[in-house]
């Protein structure tokens, strides 16, 4: 048998999957990136400092923030330039906005259709237009917490190495506030949705890394943790992660420590589901999400945990800048030479930003280390594993599973081959 | 459905975000949907159809393989709408075409470099007739629904062609000039709502240039800050090394002259409030 989909849709970026079946043995099973490659880590080079984080939330349409985020770390580490507490408050507002859109994108338009029986969610705009506006306005409500920052979710305006060019206002911000929590309900009704629908049972072991904070769950900031229980700063991922080239994708995979392994929801819920806000651990309990969990499928119903846990937190992020009030900030940079790395925990999972620059501040060389391309190595074992455990079904069946598996992931690959 | 006009999204190498701001509008997004019927988008649906007459397509051509693709689409397509600075200028990757490909790939892939394809990056109208550009890195989502409008009641579209600076002074933003930086507004295309300048940030140009910057530029604005339009021009690489009307189609090489601040003093901002 052989199962051969090209350009899998309802994910963002082209892939395929091919997969082989001789007398119910496996002969293959892979996830094929033929994404082209847009090279971001040349284009940067030779541009000034401040140039770079205009170019860099480009490599995505969907994580643009997060993108933003970390090449400011990025470059505000090899520049020496600290930040003050307003501005990381802002920023790590931003990173709730854009895992809450992010989220939403993925748990309503790529992956419910499938649970659903349906090819999209274009049929439910007749059929239950309900749940299609609920999805457009959580998706819409992510969004525009992220203009209230930053004028636009994709690309950011104003947000700058040392800060933002312009705060937003606190009125802004006190309005955003009452869109929010009207839309706990809308978050309520998502856990209500996927606690109904049935994700596939398959499980295998591997090992969970993301960014990990003792004080609050960590998006913006932390240190790079292992569910293995080890742990490595940011500037240091070297130690652990190594990226490397195989021929049928063209992002690189990666190992950690050897090994392969799964960043995105799943790891973070599994790593630091005792940072989450009391509303989203309760949601974990009602969507059966039992850390450690193995169940690649539950990826899905992690982001749908996280989807509650961000706005629970953007509220109280809202209300804690609103008690300290914002300011103007005057910021002075001088450029020099020097090497940084940023991390941030986009919504797909851990992200790197690794620059030089010289001592005019020009960027000499870039790379950027990406949550989809991480999670390749595994998504490909995850598809060996299930394959194995579904090879009496129908020809259809198989297929749409393995689509399933790699839509759980979230993958986001034009990201991945930047 | 019946006569709906049939419409179809497809992308090249981009970073997808055009596409995502128009599964953004949200609420107006569901309402052109009572007007057309969308019968192919990977991103957003399985479903898939090779009827249609609207091909919105998103993206830059950076590969040969991907030529043929977009030759069968603009084929079936009575309209092709470019949506977005990758698929009318090239995208802010353009400039990727600075470097030799094979040392791209080498870069990225090590000595597996040869198992792997790099082009040209170029925007769709280097390949095919492209009927509608929507400008924009991202676009702008009204211009989007705007257009859509005009092709559904078959009227032309009148693609935006002053400078940002036109929509800047009219929103009575502060000038980015004022505070000695380089601002592209002044020979960018606008339709953004100078976004980008009512944050106090500068325009990168992501519109690209106006069409005959020469004539179009809002040449008082630079004469004001002592510019001339050809200094602003040679900053201008971002987004313009596929094409520079001055100078033919081609690859230029990116010139620093004005690019450098003014002496060496620190960079400075105040986050205004
Ligand atoms: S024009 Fe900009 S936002 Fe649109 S797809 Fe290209 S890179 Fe993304
Ligand atoms: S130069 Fe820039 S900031 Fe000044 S008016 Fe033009 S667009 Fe606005
Ligand atoms: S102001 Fe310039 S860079 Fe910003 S959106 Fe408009 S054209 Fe693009």
């Amino acid at each position: 048998m052989e199962i051969q989909v090209e350009h899998i849709t309802r994910v963002e970026g082209h892939g395929n999957i091919l997969a082989s079946l001789q007398d119910g043995q496996i002969e293959r099973a892979l996830f094929e990136v033929v994404e082209a490659n847009r090279f971001f880590e040349a284009v940067v080079v030779g541009r000034d400092w401040e140039e770079v984080c205009h170019i860099a939330p480009r490599i995505c349409g969907i994580c643009a923030l997060s993108h933003s985020c970390v090449s400011l770390r990025a470059t505000e580490a090899a520049l020496g330039i600290e930040v003050s507490e307003q501005t990381k408050l802002l920023r790590r507002l931003i990173m709730d906005a854009e895992v809450m859109s992010s989220h939403a994108l993925h748990a309503y338009f790529l992956a419910a259709p499938d649970f659903l029986g349906l090819p999209s969610v274009m049929p439910l705009i007749r059929d239950d237009p309900e749940v299609v506006r609920r999805a457009f306005r959580i998706k819409k409500a992510g969004y525009e917490l992220g203009e209230v920052v930053v004028a636009r979710h994709t690309h950011p305006v104003g947000s700058v190495p040392g800060g933002f060019t312009q705060a937003p206002s606190v009125t802004a911000l006190e309005k955003m506030r009452g869109r929010l929590v009207d839309l706990r309900e809308d978050a309520a009704a998502t856990v209500e949705l996927y606690r109904k629908l049935k994700v596939p049972q398959f499980e295998r072991p591997t090992t969970y890394v993301s960014l990990r904070r003792p004080d609050y769950y960590a998006l913006y900031d932390g240190e790079i943790a292992s569910s293995s229980g080890d742990s490595v700063a940011g500037d240091r991922y070297e130690d652990a992660l190594r990226e490397y080239v195989v021929s049928h994708s063209t992002a690189k995979h990666a190992q950690w420590r050897g090994e392969t392994y799964m960043v995105g929801a799943l790891a973070r819920v599994n790593n630091n589901w005792r940072q989450l806000r009391p509303e989203a651990q309760e949601a974990m309990g009602a969507l059966g999400l039992n850390p450690a969990c193995h169940n690649p499928f539950m990826n899905t119903v992690a982001q749908v945990v996280e989807l509650v846990h961000c706005l629970e937190d953007s509220i109280a992020l809202i209300d804690e800048i609103g008690e300290r009030g914002l300011s103007e900030e005057e910021v002075e940079i001088e450029p020099r030479a020097g090497r940084g790395v940023g991390v941030v925990e986009a919504p797909r999972g851990l992200l790197i930003h690794d620059y030089w620059y010289d001592e005019q501040g020009r960027c000499t060389k870039a790379k950027c280390v990406i949550p989809t391309g991480q999670n390749l190595a595994n998504l490909d074992a995850d598809m060996q594993g299930y394959l194995a455990e579904i090879t009496d079904r129908s020809e259809d069946e198989i297929r749409l599973r393995l689509e399933m598996l790699v839509r759980a992931y979230d993958p986001c690959i034009s990201c991945s081959a930047h | 459905m019946g006569g709906k006009p049939r419409v179809a999204f497809f992308d090249f190498a981009c970073c997808e975000g055009c596409q995502l701001t128009v599964l953004g509008l949200g609420e107006p997004l569901i309402e052109l949907l009572e007007h057309v019927e969308v019968v192919t988008w990977r991103e957003a649906m399985s479903e898939k159809s090779e009827e249609f007459e609207v091909a919105v397509v998103e993206g830059s051509i950076t590969r040969d393989s991907d030529v043929p693709r977009l030759k069968r689409i603009r084929e079936q397509a009575s309209t092709l709408i470019a949506l977005g600075s990758c698929a009318t200028l090239g995208g802010p990757h353009v400039s990727a075409n600075r470097l030799d490909q094979s040392d791209l790939l080498t870069m990225v892939y090590g000595d597996r470099a040869r198992e792997f394809e790099a082009g040209e990056v170029r925007p769709l109208s280097a390949e095919v007739q492209v009927d509608i550009p929507i400008y924009g890195c991202p676009i702008n989502a009204d211009e989007f629904v705007s257009v859509m409008k005009h092709v559904l009641l078959g009227r032309p579209y009148r693609v935006p062609n002053q400078a940002v600076c036109h929509e800047c002074k009219l929103n009575q933003y502060e000038c980015v000039y004022d505070r000695r930086q380089i601002c592209l507004g002044p020979v960018t295309r606008c339709g953004c709502d100078a976004i980008c300048t009512s944050r106090g940030h500068r325009c990168f140009g992501c519109r690209g240039l106006v069409d005959d910057p020469n004539l179009n530029a809002a040449r008082e604005v630079l004469e004001e800050h002592g510019y001339r339009v050809e200094d602003i021009l040679s900053v201008f690489e971002l987004y313009a090394t596929w094409a520079r009307p001055e100078e033919g189609l081609g690859i230029v090489e990116p010139r620093a002259a004005v690019k450098s601040r003014k002496g060496s003093e620190p960079w400075r901002f105040r986050s205004s409030i």
